[in-house]
C-alpha cells in the first residue's frame, strides 16, 4: 500500500504531482490510498517515494482529461482521488477511452463532473446576501452557504466579477470567501453563528415571492427539480413554500367562483370619453363603403386594411410614400422582406439599388412618389427565411384599390411601372412587359405611362455582363423619364 | 386613497406582473464590474436565482411600474374595466428595489412593464427613466429587459434598446381576429409593426458592432414574446403557424406560451377553467421540434392528426406513430437528422451516439448509458443486439407508451 496526501478536499495541484509520480512508477490503483490533510494514515502503508531514485515513465492524457479531473475533483465523493487515478492509469493504454461515455469508469466521472457543475450553477444562484456594518460604518455582506461539493474556490471568481464593488465574504463549513473590495481572501470554514441571521430587505424578498407565484399552475416536482430541498435552508423565501401549495388550490378556485364584478367608476368615465367612431369610420372606408376625404386618410384606413388575406401573415401595410405634388409616380410590385419590417416602400436592397439608378440619371428621389402594386408582403416560410412570392391577380385587383385613392391625391403628370405586376395593376395588360417598354402610354384617365423593368430583375442577374448592360438599360428608361418631366432632375 | 408603502405597491405590481411568462436573462453581451465602479455582471447563460412553486424560475425582478392602464383587455388583470387594486411605483422606488435585491443576490436584474397611463409614450418615458436611472447613475451592469409599449415613439425605442438587454413586444393572442376582440384598444398592426421595427435596429447594431465593438448595442439579447393560449379559439395548429411566422419574421429568441390562467376579478368573456398546463407543455415540446429537431409545424400536426396536439402522448412520438413504416432505425448507421426523429433521443444523446459508434458497435445496454430511458426508445430502435419484435406494427403500442394520467399537484 502506498499512501498519497492531499493538502486538502479539492487539491487537484497536489493530487496531479502524486499521480504522475505513481502511474510514473506504474503502481497500481488498487494499491494508492489517497488522504487529505491531517487524517489518520492507513497502517499498513508506505509514502510514496517522492525522491526521483525510482525510473518514471512519460504520461500521456487527452486534452480533456485536466478540465475533467479538476471538476471531479470537487466532488464529495471520497472515492474521486482513485476513480482519476485509475483512469489516468487506462488513458495509457486506451487513450480514447474517454470518448467511451458507456465505460462505468467514464460513466461516473462524467456523472461526477455534471454534479459538481451543477452545485456551482446552484451556489451562483442561492447565495444569499446579508447587510451588516462593517468597521468603518460601511456597507458589508455576509452569507452563509452549504454547497454538496468542494466548490467554493470555484465559484469565487463569478461573486469577484459580479460585486467587486462591494466588500463581501461567503462563508461556508469547507472555505470562506472575503472580497475586501480589492483583493480576494481564502479562509478556512466558518460556522453559521458567524453569519448575521437577517436582513431588512428578505421581507420585500419574500413578498415579492410570494406574489409572482400563480397559486393557478401549481407545479411543484418541476420546482424540486431546479430547487433542490438541500439548498432549502438557507433560502429566506422557501419557508414559504408550504404554506404558499396549501393555499393554492383554495386561491385558485376562488378566483374561478369569484363572479365578475362591476367596472369601477373611473372605467366607466374613461369609456365614455373615449370614441370609438374614428375606428369604425377607417372600417368602412377601407371597404370602399365610405368615402376617402385626403391621401392621410387613405393611408390610415390601408393600415387595417383586410381586402385580401395578404395581410394576414405580414408585418404591416406599407403605403406609398414621397410628397403629395410629385409630378412623378414610381409603382413597384410589392414590399420586400426589409419593407415589411419598415413599413416603409423601396428602402431594401431593390430599393437602394433603385437610389443609385436615380442618382446616375440625374433624377431626385426625394421629389418623387413611390409605391408598390400590391401594399402587403406574400412570401413564403422555409426554415426561418421569408421567400418573396408573387403577388396573383386576385391581390393585384383587390389592392388596386388603394392604388388608386393614391394616384387620386397624387395627381402626377407621370406613373412609372417598375415590371410587369405594376405594369398589370394600372392597364390590365397581362402580356410581357418588353413589348410595352420604350413605348410612350396612358393611362384610362389619360396620364402619361412609362413601362421599364422593376430594380429587383437587375439583382437577381446571375451575369455580370448582363447586369451591366440592363443596369445601363435602365438608366436610360429613367433618363427618359427626366425628358419627359424634366421639373425630377436634379438641380445641376 | 391611503398611501401605499412600497411593501404594499410591491405586492400589488408583483402580482399584477407574474402573468407573464418570460424570466430569461441569457445571451446578452457579457459584462462585469471588475473595474471597481458600478455593480453586476452578466453570464452567458442566466440564472435562475430561485423558483416558485409553480415550477416558474424567479430570475428578474419582474414588476409592473403600474397598474393603472387605460386599456381594456380582455384577458389581463390589469384592464381598466377590472377592480383590482391599484399602485404605482416612482422610478426611484424600482431602481432602489432592484439594487437592494440585486446587491443580496436575489435576482439577475430587472424586468420592467407596465399599464398604459396617460398616453403609450408617457408610459415609454417612465419606463426608459428606469433603466436609464438604473445604469448611468448606478453602474448598473445586470439584466434589463423592458416591455415594449408597441406605439412609443420611434426615439423612445431607440432608447430603450440602448440601455435594456432584451426589448420585447407581447403579441398576446394568436389571431388578430381575437386580439380585436379581447384587447380593442390594442392595433394588431401596431404590436407587428413594433416587431418589424426591433427585428431591424436589433440587426443594425449587430452589424455595426461586428464592425468596431464600440458602436452603441441594442437589445443585445434579442426580442422575445408571449402569446396566451386557451383564452380565446385558436387551435394549436393556428398558433404553432403563428410561431412559425413569428420566428421567421422577426427573428424571435424565443416564443413564450401561457397558459391562460383565471386572474381575479375575471371578465365574464373568459374560460372559468384551470389554466391548460399540459396543452401549454405540448406546445412548447412543439416548439422545441421545430427550432431545434428539424422538424415543419405542418409534420407536427398534419391531416392525420388534426389540428390539436394529442395531450396523452408527446408531439415527436405521436408523430413517430404516424408514420411507423420509417422506424426501426439502426443506430449504428442511421444519420442524425433520423436520430433526431426518434421518441427518446435528443440533440446531445444522438450526438453521443455518433461519437461512440465510431469507437464501437452499439448494444441496447450501451445505448441505454446514452439516452435518458430505454423504455419508449427501444420500440423504434435496432442495435447490435437487439431489433423490436412486433410491438411496432401494433396498435396497442401508443396506450402502451402514453403516460398514465396523474395528478399534478403532488406534494
Ligand atoms: S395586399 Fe392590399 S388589398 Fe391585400 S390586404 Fe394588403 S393592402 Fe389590403
Amino acid at each position: 500500500m502506498r499512501v498519497a496526501q492531499l493538502a486538502g478536499e479539492a487539491d487537484f495541484a497536489g493530487w496531479r504531482e502524486q499521480a504522475r509520480l505513481l502511474a510514473g512508477q506504474g503502481v497500481p490503483a488498487a494499491e494508492v490510498v489517497w488522504q487529505v490533510g491531517g487524517q489518520a494514515a492507513d497502517l499498513f502503508a508506505e509514502a510514496p517515494a517522492s525522491n526521483g531514485a525510482v525510473e518514471t515513465r512519460a504520461l500521456r492524457v487527452p486534452a480533456a482529461f485536466p478540465a475533467l479531473a479538476e471538476q471531479v475533483i470537487c466532488h464529495s465523493d471520497p472515492q474521486r482521488f482513485s476513480l482519476l487515478y485509475r483512469l489516468l492509469l487506462r488513458l495509457q493504454d486506451e487513450p480514447q477511452l474517454l470518448k467511451v461515455a458507456t465505460d462505468p469508469d467514464v460513466h461516473r466521472a462524467d456523472a461526477m463532473a455534471r454534479s459538481v457543475r451543477r452545485d456551482m450553477h446552484k451556489m451562483t444562484a442561492f447565495v444569499r446576501f446579508r447587510e451588516v456594518t462593517d468597521e468603518d460604518g460601511g456597507e458589508a455582506f455576509i452569507a452563509w452557504f452549504e454547497p454538496e461539493h468542494f466548490i467554493v474556490e470555484r465559484v469565487a471568481s463569478f461573486f469577484v466579477k459580479r460585486f467587486a464593488a462591494m466588500r463581501w465574504s461567503i462563508l461556508t463549513p469547507h472555505r470562506s470567501l472575503h472580497w475586501d473590495g480589492a483583493q480576494l481572501h481564502v479562509l478556512p470554514g466558518a460556522s453559521q453563528a458567524q453569519a448575521p441571521t437577517e436582513d431588512a430587505m428578505e421581507a420585500y424578498w419574500r413578498t415579492y415571492y410570494a406574489n409572482i407565484f400563480n397559486p393557478a399552475r401549481l407545479k411543484v416536482k418541476a420546482m424540486k427539480a431546479e430547487m433542490p430541498v438541500k439548498y432549502w435552508r438557507n433560502l429566506p423565501e422557501a419557508s414559504l413554500i408550504a404554506p404558499l401549495i396549501a393555499g393554492a388550490s383554495r386561491r385558485a378556485q376562488e378566483m374561478v367562483m369569484t363572479a365578475p364584478t362591476h367596472p369601477p367608476e373611473r372605467h366607466l368615465r374613461q369609456a365614455a370619453r373615449s370614441d370609438t367612431g374614428q375606428d369604425e369610420a377607417r372600417e368602412a372606408q377601407q371597404r370602399g363603403e365610405a368615402p376617402v376625404a385626403s391621401w392621410a386618410e387613405a393611408a390610415a384606413a390601408a393600415r387595417i386594411c383586410t381586402r385580401c388575406d395578404l395581410y394576414c401573415h405580414a408585418t404591416q401595410t406599407v403605403f406609398g410614400e414621397g410628397p403629395l405634388s410629385a409630378p412623378v409616380m414610381f409603382v413597384g410590385e410589392q414590399p420586400g422582406d426589409q419593407e415589411d419590417l419598415a413599413g416603409k416602400p423601396f428602402v431594401g436592397p431593390a430599393g437602394q439599388l433603385f437610389d443609385r439608378a436615380m442618382a446616375q440619371a440625374g433624377l431626385d428621389r426625394s421629389r418623387a412618389y413611390v409605391t408598390n402594386a400590391v401594399k402587403h408582403f406574400k412570401f413564403q416560410l422555409r426554415g426561418k427565411r421569408r421567400i418573396h412570392q408573387k403577388p396573383n391577380a386576385g391581390e393585384v385587383k383587390a389592392c388596386r384599390f388603394w392604388l388608386g385613392l393614391e394616384r387620386d391625391f397624387v395627381k402626377p403628370q407621370l406613373v412609372v411601372a417598375l415590371g410587369a405586376t405594376a405594369l398589370h395593376a394600372l392597364t390590365g395588360h397581362s402580356g410581357s412587359l418588353m413589348s410595352m417598354r420604350d413605348r410612350d402610354l396612358s393611362l384610362d384617365d389619360g396620364t402619361r405611362l412609362l413601362a421599364t423593368v422593376h430594380p429587383s430583375y437587375l439583382l437577381r442577374l446571375p451575369d455580370p455582363e448582363a447586369k451591366q448592360r440592363e443596369m445601363a438599360r435602365f438608366i436610360a428608361d429613367l433618363d427618359r423619364v427626366g425628358e419627359v418631366v424634366p421639373a425630377l432632375r436634379l438641380a445641376a | 386613497m391611503p398611501q401605499l408603502s412600497v411593501m404594499d405597491k410591491l405586492e400589488i405590481l408583483s402580482d399584477a406582473a407574474k402573468y407573464d411568462a418570460s424570466c430569461a436573462s441569457s445571451s446578452t453581451t457579457k459584462r462585469d464590474s471588475l473595474g471597481g465602479k458600478g455593480l453586476g455582471s452578466t453570464t452567458g447563460s442566466g440564472i435562475c436565482h430561485s423558483y416558485a412553486p409553480d415550477g416558474r424560475c424567479i430570475s428578474l425582478l419582474k414588476i409592473l411600474l403600474t397598474n393603472f392602464c387605460t386599456y381594456d383587455c380582455v384577458f389581463c388583470i390589469n384592464r381598466s374595466s377590472s377592480n383590482v387594486q391599484r399602485a404605482r411605483f416612482s422610478v426611484e422606488e424600482v431602481v432602489a428595489l432592484t439594487l437592494n435585491f440585486y446587491k443580496r443576490n436575489y435576482i439577475e436584474g430587472l424586468f420592467l412593464s407596465s399599464g398604459i397611463i396617460r398616453s403609450p409614450d408617457y408610459t415609454m418615458a417612465e419606463l426608459v427613466r428606469v433603466a436609464e436611472t438604473l445604469r448611468v447613475q448606478h453602474g448598473f451592469r445586470g439584466y434589463i429587459h423592458l416591455k415594449l409599449i408597441p406605439s412609443a415613439s420611434p426615439d423612445l425605442v431607440a432608447r430603450a434598446g440602448l440601455f435594456a438587454d432584451r426589448v420585447s413586444v407581447n403579441i398576446e393572442l394568436p389571431s388578430e381576429a381575437s386580439l380585436k376582440s379581447f384587447a380593442p384598444e390594442k392595433q394588431p398592426r401596431d404590436i407587428s409593426a413594433a416587431m418589424g421595427g426591433l427585428k431591424l435596429k436589433i440587426e443594425e447594431s449587430k452589424a455595426e458592432r461586428a464592425k468596431t465593438s464600440k458602436a452603441p448595442s441594442f437589445s443585445p439579447a434579442g426580442q422575445s414574446t408571449q402569446m396566451i393560449v386557451g383564452a380565446d379559439g385558436a387551435s394549436d395548429a393556428a398558433i404553432l403557424d403563428r410561431s412559425a411566422q413569428l420566428y421567421g419574421s422577426f427573428g424571435l429568441k424565443r416564443v413564450y406560451y401561457s397558459a391562460f390562467s383565471p386572474i381575479p376579478d375575471s371578465s365574464s368573456q373568459l374560460p372559468l377553467a384551470e389554466p391548460p398546463l399540459l396543452r401549454e407543455h405540448r406546445l412548447y415540446q412543439a416548439d422545441w421540434l421545430t427550432r431545434f429537431y428539424g422538424f415543419e409545424v405542418g409534420e407536427i400536426l398534419d391531416r392525420h392528426s388534426g389540428d390539436m396536439l394529442d395531450l396523452a402522448i408527446d408531439p415527436k412520438l405521436a408523430w413517430a406513430l404516424r408514420h411507423r413504416d420509417r422506424f426501426p432505425l439502426d443506430v449504428n448507421s442511421a444519420d442524425r437528422e433520423s436520430l433526431l426523429r426518434v421518441p427518446g433521443l435528443g440533440p446531445r444523446s444522438v450526438k453521443r451516439i455518433l461519437d461512440m459508434r465510431r469507437i464501437k458497435r452499439l448494444r441496447l445496454e450501451d445505448v441505454g448509458k446514452l439516452a435518458r430511458s430505454l423504455t419508449t426508445l427501444r420500440n423504434f430502435i435496432v442495435t447490435a443486439d437487439w431489433r423490436p419484435g412486433a410491438t411496432l406494427d401494433s396498435d396497442r403500442l401508443r396506450q402502451h407508451l402514453a403516460p398514465k394520467p396523474q395528478q399534478l399537484a403532488l406534494f
